[in-house]
Formats: C-alpha cells, sequence, structure tokens
C-alpha cells in the first residue's frame, strides 16, 4: 500500500546528506536539542538568578558571564541556553497542533466535498486574508498575553497552509486507482482517510512542518518582541528583546544575542525544510 | 480571461462577508470594552458606564450590532474611533499613505535588487555569487525583522550617524500633506532640504522591510530562470546565435517572472505584517502602528474597520496577481 | 561617533533655524486623542492641549497654588456657596482658517463651556462621545447647582454646599475654555465635532497643525493676554520609545523630552550638553489591604506584614532611584503633610511577634494583585510584588501573585474581590481632599468605589469631613494632619513611594518649571 512512498524514503536520507544546506540545518537543530535537554547541566547560572552586584555587565570581559549581564544583572549565556528549550517547544506544540487540525480539516474537506468543503475552505480564505502577525495580536488580545496563548494563536495563523495543503494532496490521491480499489472493497472513510490516503500525501506536510517550526518560532518572538508573548521573567528569546528595548543603545549585546539565537535557530529549520522538500520531491531537485 | 475574473470577484463576495463577521467576533472578543480601559483609577459609576455602553451601542445583544454594523457598511460608513473621535475612513486616510510608501519603497529594493541577482546567480550557476547569493537569500528569509531594524538603527544610525533614528521627516519641516506621500509632497513643497530629509528617513526601514522579499525574489527568481535556461526554447535561441544577454532578458526572464509574480503577490500580506514590526520599531505613523495601538485602547470601531480595510487590500491584490498571472501567462487565459 | 551626529543635526538644524526663527521641539510620549481637554483624562492629551487654552484660574507655575487666570479676580460669599467670578476684558481668541473670532472673550464662552459639560440637552454636549468624565469625577454635576451670567464680564457659580477646593477645580484642565462663538461657526458648517480637533483657545500658543503619532505643531499667539512665549514655535514630536527621544535628545532633534526610562538617568546627567530637573510627583503608589476580609480585618495583622516588607529594596530595584519613600498618603510636597508620621519599621522579629499575637504564628496564605500595565506611580507592579512576595515569605505568609487585563484589574480591585492589592492614584488639584476622600473616605469603600482597601473609619471620616467645608488652610492643615495618625494606626495602606518626575532637556533651555501636576508647560521657556 505504502509503494509510492517506500521509493521516495528509501533514499531520502542519503539525498539529504548530500544537500550541505540541510546538513548544517540538522547540525544545529541537534546542537539546539541537545541545549535544551542539558540546559541545567550546561548553563553556567539559574535563568532567573539574579546577581545584584553585575547589572548590564558587557560581554568578553568576565569569565562568568560570557556574553554579558542584563538589567537585573541575569546572565545572558544561561537565558538564552534555556530559551532554546522556549523556542522548541513552542515549535514543537505550534507545529503539532496546526499540523494535527489542519490536516484534519483539510482531508474532512476533500472526503465530504460539497457544503463542508466550500465552509471550510472559505473559512481558510477568509483567515489568509488578514495579515497573519495582525490576526496573531487580536488572538492574543482576546486570550490575554502569556506564552500558551502565543502558540495557539501563532497555531491559528498557519492553519490554512496545512488545510490547503492536505485538501489538495487528498482530492490528488483520491482518483488514484488503488483508493478507488480500497473504496470499492468496503474500507471505512475514516480508515480510508487515516491509513491509506493520509500517509500518500505525507510528503508535502513533511516539509510544510519543518518549515512551519521556524514561522511558528519567527512569530512567537515577535508577539513575545511585542510584549504579547512569554511574560518576563520566562527567558524567551523574543521576550529578551523586548525587555533589552529600554537599555539598547547602552548595552548591545542585550539585543544582539537573542536576536542572532532567533535568526540562527530559525535559518536551522529552514535549510531542513528546504533540504526534505529536495529530497522528498526529485522534480524539484536540481 | 473575462470569465477568471468575474469568477474571482464573485468569490470575492463571500470572503468578504467572512472577513466582516469573523472580524467583529475576534474583535468583540476581547476582554474589557472602550469605557472601562479609558477611566483609569477613577473608575466610573455604573449609570454612567451603562450610558456610555448605550451610546457606543455596546448594550445591544451581538447579533444586532453586528447586523446594525452590516448596515453602516452597506452605506459606506466605517463608524468613528471610540478615542479619539474621528471617523475611522478619516484616520486610515491619515495613516495609509505612510504605509503604502514604506511598503512600495521596500518592494521596490527587493525587485531592484533581487530580480537582477537572482538571474545572474542563475546565469552563473555554483560560482561565488551563486553561493554567496544562497547565503544571502536564506539569512534574509529567517531575519527576524523586529531584530533587524533595531540593530539597523544601532548600527547605522546611532554609531555611524548615517541616517535619523526614527520618524518620516525633520520635525523641524511642515509639509502639507496633500496627497499623504511625503515624498511627493516634500519634492512639490518650497522647503529647502524637506526632499532629502524624507528620502534619508525612508532608506532604513524600507531596507529592513524590504529583506524578506528580497530574499525571496531574488530565490524565486534563481530557481525559475533555473529552469526556463533549461527548457528547449531557450536553447534553440541560443543555438540560433541570438545574443545571451538578449535571450536572458527577452526569452527566458518573461516566463521565469511568473511564479516570481505569484509569490510576489503572496508577500503583500506578509509586507503589512512585516510592516506592523518595522513601524514599531521606526515609530512610523501607519496602519499597523495605528492598529496595534487601536488593540491597546480596545478602540472595537478602529480595528474593525481598520482590518476590514486591509482584508480588502489583500484580496484586491490577490485578484489583480491573478489577472497579472493571466497577462504574463497566454496559456491560462482559456 | 556622537560629534558626527550632532554636526549633522546641527546643519540640519542650521538650514531649517533660517526659515523658522527659535523653535523648540519637545519629544513628547504619545499622541493626544483629540484637542479637548474636557473629553480626556491622561496627562498627553493634557499636554498637547495646554498651550492652546486657557482657564478661568491658572495654578502658578511650578506650585499646586492658584493664580487668576480669563477669571480676573472672585468674590466668595460668607456661606462659602456662591462664588462670583470677574472676568478679563480684552482677552483674544486664537483664529485659523474655519473661524475669525469677532469679539473677545465673555461669559457665553464660560457658560458654553461649563453647559457642554453639565447639561444633556446642550448642542454640543453629545458632541464627540460626551464623555466628560473630569467634570464628573471631581463631583461637580452635584456640587453646582446653577452657572448664571450676570453681565458679559461676570459670572456666578452657585454650589450646593460649601466646597473649599472649588477653585482648584477650575484650575483643571477639563475646565479649559471654548469659544462659543466657534462652536455657532462649526454648528452653522455642520462639523461640530472640529471643535475638538482643530482647536481655538485663548492660550499663549495657537495651534497649526497635528499629524498623527508624529508631530503637533504650535505658534506664539502675539495678542495672548498675559506675557507672551518667548518661542516662535512649538513642535511636540511623538515618540513612544524613551529611547528614541533620548537619541534624538542628544542629536539635539529636541531640545526637552518627556518621561526618560529611570535606567538613563545616569547617562544623562555625565552628559555636558543636558541638564536634568527633578520633582517629587503629586502621587502615591501603596500596596492595599482589604480590611473588611479576614486576616486583613485586623489591624495587627497589617501592621505586621507592614514591617515585614522592605521599602528600599521597593524603590531601588523597581523604581531605580526615581521614588521617594513613602509614609502618608499625600506626598511631601503638599500643604498638610504631616512629617511627624514615624512609618512601620523594617522589623521581621517584631512582625512575626505581632502576627502570633493576632492568631497566625504560622502565617497564613493570601493573594498579592499586581497591575499588568507600567502606571505614573508605579513603574512595573509585577517586579514589585515578586519582592514582596519574598519579603512576606519571610513571616510564613504565602502570597500568590494575581493579575488581570487593565480595565478588569480596576474593576474587580474596587469590587474589593482580593486580599492584598497594589494600587495608586495621581493628584488632580493638589488638595489633599483630593487624596483622602476618594482613596480612604467611606462613600468610596462601597462595592466599585475607588477605596481599595475597603476601609470606614468614623473618626478619620469626621476629620477629613469637617476639613473640606472649611475656607481656611491652616485650620484645614491640622484637620488633615490628625488623619495621617489615625492612617498610621490603622495601616489600612502601606504607603510605599511617591515616584519622582524627572525632566532632562538641552543646557540651552531656559525658563523651564516643572508642574507638580506632571504638566509640560511651555509658556516661558526660551532657548539661548
Amino acid at each position: 500500500m505504502s509503494a509510492t512512498l517506500a521509493v521516495p524514503r528509501s533514499g531520502l536520507f542519503r539525498r539529504l546528506l548530500e544537500n550541505p544546506g540541510a546538513v548544517a540545518g540538522l547540525v544545529i537543530m541537534v546542537a539546539l536539542i541537545i541545549l535544551a535537554i542539558a540546559a541545567p547541566v550546561i548553563a553556567p547560572h539559574g535563568p532567573a538568578e539574579q546577581f545584584r552586584e553585575s547589572f548590564l555587565t558587557p560581554p568578553f570581559q568576565q569569565s562568568t558571564f560570557p556574553l554579558g549581564t542584563d538589567s537585573l544583572g541575569r546572565d545572558i549565556l544561561t537565558r538564552l541556553i534555556y530559551g532554546a528549550r522556549l523556542s522548541l517547544l513552542i515549535g514543537a506544540v505550534v507545529v503539532a497542533l496546526s499540523l494535527s487540525i489542519g490536516t484534519m480539516l483539510g482531508l474532512a474537506a476533500a472526503f465530504a466535498g460539497g457544503a463542508l468543503d466550500v465552509a471550510i475552505m472559505r473559512l481558510m480564505d477568509v483567515l489568509l486574508v488578514f495579515p497573519s502577525l495582525l490576526l496573531a495580536i487580536v488572538v492574543v488580545a482576546i486570550l490575554g498575553p502569556g506564552l500558551t496563548n502565543a502558540m495557539l494563536a501563532v497555531a491559528v495563523v498557519l492553519l490554512p497552509g496545512y488545510v490547503r495543503l492536505a485538501r489538495a494532496a487528498a482530492l490528488g490521491e483520491l482518483t488514484r486507482e488503488y483508493v478507488v480499489a480500497t473504496r470499492s472493497a468496503g474500507a471505512g472513510v475514516l480508515r480510508l482517510m487515516l491509513l491509506v490516503v493520509l500517509p500518500n500525501c505525507a510528503a508535502p506536510l513533511i516539509v510544510q512542518a519543518t518549515l512551519g517550526f521556524s514561522a511558528a518560532i519567527l512569530d512567537a518572538a515577535a508577539l513575545g518582541f511585542l510584549g504579547l508573548g512569554a511574560q518576563p521573567p520566562t527567558p524567551e528569546w523574543g521576550t529578551m528583546l523586548a525587555d533589552a528595548l529600554q537599555f539598547y543603545q547602552r548595552a548591545w549585546w542585550l539585543l544582539a544575542f537573542p536576536g542572532i539565537a532567533i535568526l540562527v535557530t530559525v535559518m536551522a529549520f529552514n535549510l531542513l525544510g528546504d533540504g526534505l522538500r529536495d529530497a522528498l520531491d526529485p522534480k524539484l531537485r536540481r | 480571461m473575462f470569465r477568471l475574473l468575474t469568477r474571482r470577484l464573485a468569490l470575492i463576495v463571500p470572503t468578504f462577508i467572512g472577513v466582516t463577521l469573523l472580524g467583529f467576533l475576534l474583535i468583540h472578543s476581547i476582554p474589557g470594552d472602550p469605557v472601562e480601559v479609558r477611566v483609569g483609577e477613577r473608575g466610573i459609576s455604573a449609570e454612567r458606564l451603562a450610558y456610555f455602553r448605550h451610546e457606543l451601542g455596546l448594550d445591544q445583544p451581538l447579533w444586532k450590532q453586528f447586523l446594525d454594523y452590516e448596515g453602516q457598511l452597506l452605506h459606506g460608513d466605517l463608524g468613528r474611533s471610540v478615542v479619539t473621535q474621528e471617523s475611522v475612513w478619516t484616520e486610515f486616510k491619515t495613516f495609509f499613505p505612510a504605509t503604502f510608501e514604506l511598503s512600495v519603497c521596500a518592494l521596490a529594493f527587493a525587485i531592484l535588487v533581487g530580480l537582477p541577482l537572482g538571474v545572474m546567480a542563475a546565469v552563473r550557476r555554483g560560482s561565488a555569487l551563486d553561493y554567496g547569493l544562497i547565503g544571502i537569500s536564506v539569512t534574509g528569509a529567517s531575519m527576524p525583522i523586529f531584530w533587524w531594524g533595531l540593530m539597523a538603527v544601532l548600527i547605522f544610525s546611532v554609531a555611524l550617524g548615517w541616517t535619523p533614528v526614527s520618524g518620516r521627516i525633520d520635525d523641524l519641516f511642515y509639509i502639507e500633506p496633500r496627497t499623504g506621500f511625503l515624498l511627493i509632497d516634500a519634492w512639490f513643497s518650497d522647503e529647502p532640504g524637506a526632499f532629502r530629509s524624507a528620502v534619508r528617513h525612508l532608506i532604513l526601514p524600507a531596507i529592513v522591510l524590504g529583506t524578506v522579499p528580497l530574499a525571496t525574489i531574488a530565490r524565486m527568481t534563481r530557481s525559475a530562470m533555473l529552469e526556463v535556461l533549461g527548457e528547449d526554447y531557450v536553447r534553440t535561441a541560443r543555438a540560433k546565435g541570438l545574443a545571451p544577454g538578449r535571450v536572458v532578458v527577452v526569452h527566458a526572464l518573461r516566463n521565469a517572472l511568473i511564479p516570481v509574480v505569484t509569490v510576489l503577490g503572496l508577500q503583500v500580506g506578509a509586507l503589512l505584517g512585516g510592516a506592523i514590526l518595522t513601524e514599531t520599531v521606526f515609530a512610523w505613523p501607519g496602519v499597523g502602528h495605528w492598529l496595534v495601538e487601536s488593540v491597546q485602547r480596545r478602540d472595537y470601531n478602529v480595528l474593525q474597520g481598520g482590518t476590514l480595510l486591509i482584508a480588502v487590500l489583500v484580496m484586491l491584490v490577490n485578484l489583480g496577481v491573478d489577472v497579472l498571472y493571466g497577462v504574463l501567462n497566454p496559456r491560462l487565459r482559456h | 561617533m556622537r560629534l558626527r551626529i550632532l554636526l549633522l543635526a546641527g546643519t540640519a538644524l542650521l538650514c531649517a533655524a533660517t526659515a523658522q526663527a527659535k523653535t523648540l521641539v519637545y519629544c513628547s510620549e504619545g499622541s493626544p486623542e483629540n484637542f479637548s481637554p474636557m473629553l480626556n483624562t491622561t496627562g498627553t492629551t493634557f499636554d498637547a492641549n495646554h498651550p492652546v487654552y486657557g482657564r478661568l484660574i491658572e495654578f502658578k507655575p511650578g506650585e499646586t497654588g492658584i493664580e487668576p487666570g480669563l477669571a480676573e479676580r472672585w468674590d466668595i460669599s460668607l456661606d462659602g456657596k456662591v462664588f462670583t467670578l470677574h472676568l478679563r476684558p480684552g482677552v483674544k481668541w486664537h483664529s485659523n482658517a474655519a473661524f475669525k473670532p469677532t469679539r473677545d472673550f465673555n461669559a457665553d464662552d464660560v457658560l458654553f463651556t461649563f453647559n457642554r459639560q453639565a447639561k444633556d440637552d446642550h448642542p454640543f454636549h453629545k458632541v464627540s462621545g460626551g464623555a466628560y468624565d473630569y467634570y464628573g469625577d471631581m463631583g461637580l454635576p452635584k456640587l453646582i447647582a446653577g452657572l448664571e451670567k450676570i453681565d458679559p464680564l461676570t459670572v456666578r457659580f452657585t454650589l450646593t454646599e460649601p466646597s473649599a477646593p472649588f477653585l482648584s477645580d477650575l484650575a483643571m484642565e477639563f475646565a479649559s475654555i471654548q469659544s462659543a462663538e466657534y462652536g455657532d461657526v462649526l454648528t452653522k458648517a455642520a462639523k461640530p465635532e472640529q471643535i475638538d480637533q482643530a482647536p481655538i483657545g485663548t492660550g499663549p500658543f495657537s495651534f497649526v497643525a497635528y499629524q498623527r503619532d508624529a508631530t503637533i505643531r504650535y505658534r506664539r499667539f502675539d495678542e495672548f493676554w498675559g506675557p507672551k512665549a518667548k518661542l516662535d514655535a512649538l513642535v511636540f514630536s511623538i515618540n513612544k520609545d524613551p529611547a528614541v527621544r533620548l537619541a534624538k535628545l542628544r542629536a539635539n532633534e529636541c531640545q526637552v523630552s518627556a518621561y526618560p526610562a529611570p535606567a538613563d538617568l545616569p547617562g544623562i546627567r555625565a552628559d555636558a550638553s543636558l541638564k536634568l530637573m527633578d520633582q517629587p510627583g503629586l502621587n502615591i503608589g501603596y500596596l492595599a489591604f482589604n480590611t473588611q476580609k479576614k486576616p486583613f480585618d485586623d489591624k495587627r495583622v497589617r501592621q505586621a506584614l507592614s514591617m515585614a516588607l522592605d521599602q528600599k529594596a521597593i524603590l531601588d530595584a523597581v523604581f531605580l532611584g526615581a521614588g521617594q519613600p513613602a509614609k502618608n498618603l499625600i506626598p511631601p510636597t503638599m500643604w498638610s503633610y504631616n512629617d511627624a508620621v514615624q512609618p512601620w519599621p523594617l522589623d521581621v522579629a517584631a512582625a512575626k511577634k505581632l502576627l502570633a499575637e493576632a492568631g497566625y504564628p504560622e502565617g497564613f496564605e493570601t493573594d498579592l494583585w499586581a497591575m499588568p500595565v507600567q502606571r505614573p506611580y508605579n513603574p512595573d507592579a509585577r517586579r514589585m510584588a515578586e519582592l514582596m512576595q519574598s519579603d512576606l515569605a519571610k513571616i510564613g505568609v504565602k502570597a500568590r501573585i494575581v493579575s488581570f487585563e487593565w480595565g478588569e484589574y480596576r474593576k474587580r480591585a474596587q469590587a474589593g474581590e482580593h486580599s492584598l492589592a497594589l494600587f495608586g492614584w495621581t493628584g488632580d488639584n493638589g488638595d489633599p481632599d483630593n487624596f483622602f476622600v476618594p482613596l480612604a473616605g467611606c462613600a468610596a469603600a462601597r462595592v466599585g468605589g475607588g477605596n481599595i482597601a475597603k476601609w470606614c473609619n468614623r473618626e478619620f471620616e469626621a476629620l477629613v469631613g469637617k476639613a473640606v467645608t472649611l475656607t481656611d488652610q491652616a485650620e484645614r492643615a491640622k484637620l488633615y494632619e490628625q488623619a495621617q495618625i489615625i492612617m498610621r494606626e490603622e495601616q489600612p495602606f502601606y504607603d510605599i513611594a511617591h515616584s519622582v518626575a524627572f525632566q532632562p532637556m538641552r543646557k540651552n533651555v531656559t525658563g523651564y518649571v516643572m508642574s507638580p501636576f506632571g504638566r509640560h508647560i511651555f509658556d516661558q521657556v526660551d532657548l539661548q
């Protein structure tokens, strides 16, 4: 049944490793995961620990604070390491939410057709018409600022992409012979949907999910920057940037390092996503 | 072509109604109401609160408020800001040109730099230039632009002093907003140096806002060009001995533009999202700035009207992209 | 590199200076809601309106005392209920493209201004939403029984009861006088709301133009009745971000800047081209104990908690030096401040002992509310709550920090749903009555009232109730001083701090006087 998937999968990993960008992305991602898991071991201090005699220490001057300290005397490096946990968590939760709900809605639209299809797709059109950040801001305003709500808001914003993708892929598969055959053999709709069609349209969804990771991290950081995401003293990178605003002309390091962390992380997932797309879709390969 | 247009237009109507409904529901779900937010420490007596809620129509059932709102919209009335008492349309008209000017300049920057870079990279595939471009486009597409904006201010305005810190023009110039587009107004004003000042203020925000589209455009152009350059008719043209530059520009680029234009259209929504952040960083008095403030002030009417206008704008741009797509790709006309 | 910024800005300034002589740019913190002080309650809007409008009575520059404004002098009847105001003759109105005044300021304008706010059937009452919050908040709808025009230059207010602070109320921004004639012209043009968007006043500067979220421009009004403004033009440059305001001040893009970030104060002091003025604010940030809830109905518990809180740590960490320790509800600059009051000392052992006497040797659990927004009297309530939480833990009181959206927070706190709540107040007219009655009076202790401690004490009530009816300030001061002694003993509030306002400006700015009400006033400011 998964014959169509088996072909690309066999060479998938090898093809991924041929792509230097994807390898770089993979390496950074693994490093981040290690940092996140081992944060309490690796980080020199506690993330909320305040050193009252070392406010705004510049970086590269004291070996205890390699990247300097913030306005409350907290170690930047420590907070960045703990922040990796949050960013990965945000990416994972948002992708899990939008991927699962989006795929369900997309498959439902494709299978049911008719009024439900129209209703779902028009709703997605409507969501797409609002600039995503504005929509996220409004959703956070409704739910109240905070990390959980920011994740929900970003998940809502990313939803239409998955719905459209899943629907299009499923529609493509539905006309294939094997589906028609399974259907006439009397398989239930749910079974057909989840066990037959879904695995066969997984490739574009996996790519979208990887890229969605970076979009989620970026959007959540933007919300944090606007004061609507994770609340202080949470060491979320976007929130750290918002905290740095008051001081940014005096203490550039408050601004520079969290931003670089966001940039590198987002880049890693983008590279990996691009690599996956190339590897999964031979047509797009160079 | 005409059929395509009418079909698209027919689709717009339900989307529009959906947008008004969703916008209305979302905005009315925001906790706290404009009267409560305004009164501060002093508080407000129950009867005065009731009076203002009545004046604003907030005491009506939600469905009635929505129908009233739709009725108002049919008359072209977007209501008044609860905070400033100005009409939402007037406010939009004062803020929109600033955002439009910024976005156009950002897009112009992105296209003028991104398109040639993409073409050159494709033509010299595998060269240092090509790899450099890939690096830039990956970085640009991953850029948290609020951070990039602040870093740019820190480096170019604060440290190097090349550009002003924020705003649209030096405060000492007073330019009568005739068109609202400051570059145009300043050009025709009799204040010496005003135009220069406006340009200097615009450069940095336009570059920052243009970064993500630049990366996308350069990358799309490169891959589209690669594909087209490999096709038969280009090879034929080359074989016929046409000048390579002419082949690239006339034959290949025209076809490569199709996906680029589509991506460009999709960028408009993202561009407006980016404008919200860029305007926040540069204190740019535009629509993004205006809407973010309205969320904080619980100014329902502005939020509703403003998001609606933006949504309509995005719909129109998408329509425009469809049409342009049809023009560029004759095969789609039928 | 700073030199380079200065040079650039300097050349820009020179180019422009030839076109516009002596312009002062003030970096303000936000956009005004509109140009009608009576409709608004925010300092930002008041600042933007102050140059344009005049009031019957004015606060003396830099003080809370009053002096004549558009009213030259006044008589008060013996029973303290009838105020007759004699208006200044020959006061000119501004003009703009839509309006050329044909007459001077007179009693009709006074009636227009007050009746617009007071009377539901006044043609302008509903214009621009008709929310006259301050007029209502100061109790004027109940207090003013009548307002009559005796002759073109005399008006008479009749009150329902004697009120000592009434004249100070008339000096507040909401009592800024608008032109009745302008109102007529706009009514004829069917654009009544323009009265609140393109203001006409009698002030030292006339309004030129407003670009939302960017600039407000004013020009000197040469026919101003009082001492003319020294500046030819005044520009408000609107910048929300304090770092940007400071950068512009340093680059001489503006000469006076609003609300510096406390973190930047050392840098401003060290900058030779800048100077920094400061003034204690007319405000109080406090922690309210809900005296109607157990265990805070016992004053020993309130006293014990007060002895556990480290006021100095709060001032250092939260106010970063921009605060003054508080021991009374009113700030020390206000007359009747009782400096003899001794604050509860920081003494953890004594606090524990007192708590045990009250029946809580092991402490207890409670909630501690912190507002989500920055307020003038409290730069960071959440951080403050975190500090208090750890202080209270030392005497066994486990506090859970609670917060709501700001409108909701105020509503719930005023309904008395909290046990401990951070809150505060900014004074309006410099009268002690404006602190004691709305914050600690019995009437305000009702559900929904502004007395967050929900505290009602007969003795205290009698003192402040008597004080407001007297006109002799020395006698009133004595009563208020006693009231403060009662508050210290009963401790319904833990007074935290009075925030200090800082005003950075360039060295060449002269004549700037800080307002105790937090206004930014440029009437007599000059550039050297």
